[in-house]
């Protein structure tokens, strides 16, 4: 007997077996029963979420905290503007302070 | 999830994956078990198992097919099933052979007598080599298939399938001297 009978055996022998009718309804119905559970889950809880104010409590602080956080980065984006606004007017003083200096200079050394 | 869309959507691929696998699940469990009650009490926990994973497993996949996935459940819930009644497979196949390949009287003696030994000669293997003759010849598995089913690299399920090919062949040798 070589591989070859081997594997031809295991063919003949390893067929695919058909599961029974009973098997498959059973197996179906209790499919359609959990997808039908799930879809009915999601809905209550999104309509139960709605309807009970104590759930409102967590879009509610997420609306509070996402405000807090747009007022905060508005303020550091002010902040930084003003910061950048006050070093542009301090480098122009120095500038107009470096060029009345040099000025004074020219004419002191006529 | 985004919504109802994507549910009826994930429904709708779960239960194109069931029609097109259960006679593979089924065929796994039947011979890896050994009896039909049993086989159908697996493949009901296995695709429950699977329906409660999907979602999850059909965003990891890549695209690739889920056959070895479903199957290695199989494999886990098989390898439970074992442990927790500390039970061996049964040697009661030879009646699932007959009824899907029906033979002509005379070559049905001779072939139930063929498949008999072949299958008892599969139950005495070690589970690991049984496992990829059943994925092999029962489910027409290839070895990319089966090493994903079984967690093992491509190299190492196909010497695991030659070297229980080889074994097998050494205990129907045997059987034959021994008769």
């Amino acid at each position: 007997m070589s591989e070859v009978d081997v594997e031809r055996l295991l063919r003949s022998a390893l067929v695919p077996v058909e599961p029974s009718g009973a098997l498959s309804d059973r197996l179906e119905e209790r499919l359609a029963e959990l997808t039908a559970t799930a879809a009915e889950e999601l809905a209550d809880w999104e309509l139960s979420s709605m309807r009970d104010p104590r759930n409102w409590a967590r879009p509610v602080a997420a609306v509070m905290i996402g405000g807090a956080a747009a007022g905060a980065l508005v303020v550091v984006r002010a902040r930084q503007q003003h910061r950048k606004r006050e070093s542009t007017g301090l480098r122009a003083l120095e500038k107009s302070v470096r060029g009345v200096t040099a000025d004074v200079q020219k004419r002191l050394s006529r | 999830m985004d919504g109802p869309t994507d549910k009826q959507r994930l429904d709708r691929d779960f239960t194109e994956l069931y029609r097109s696998h259960l006679r593979d699940v089924y065929s796994y469990a039947y011979y890896r078990i050994g009896n039909h009650h049993d086989a159908e009490d697996l493949t009901e926990q296995t695709f429950l198992q699977a329906y409660r994973h999907f979602e999850r497993a059909q965003r990891e996949s890549d695209g690739r097919p889920l056959r070895p996935w479903l199957i290695r459940i199989a494999h886990n819930l098989a390898a439970n099933y074992y442990r927790d009644r500390s039970r061996r497979p049964q040697t009661q196949l030879e009646d699932a052979a007959v009824i899907s390949a029906p033979h002509l009287t005379e070559k049905l003696v001779e072939g139930r007598e063929e498949v008999h030994e072949v299958l008892e000669g599969v139950s005495k293997l070690p589970d690991d080599r049984r496992e990829a003759l059943i994925m092999r010849f029962a489910l027409d598995m290839d070895n990319r298939e089966i090493a994903r089913a079984l967690g093992r690299s491509e190299g190492a399920t196909k010497v695991l399938i030659h070297r229980a090919i080889r074994q097998l062949e050494e205990s129907l040798k045997e059987t034959a001297t021994d008769e």
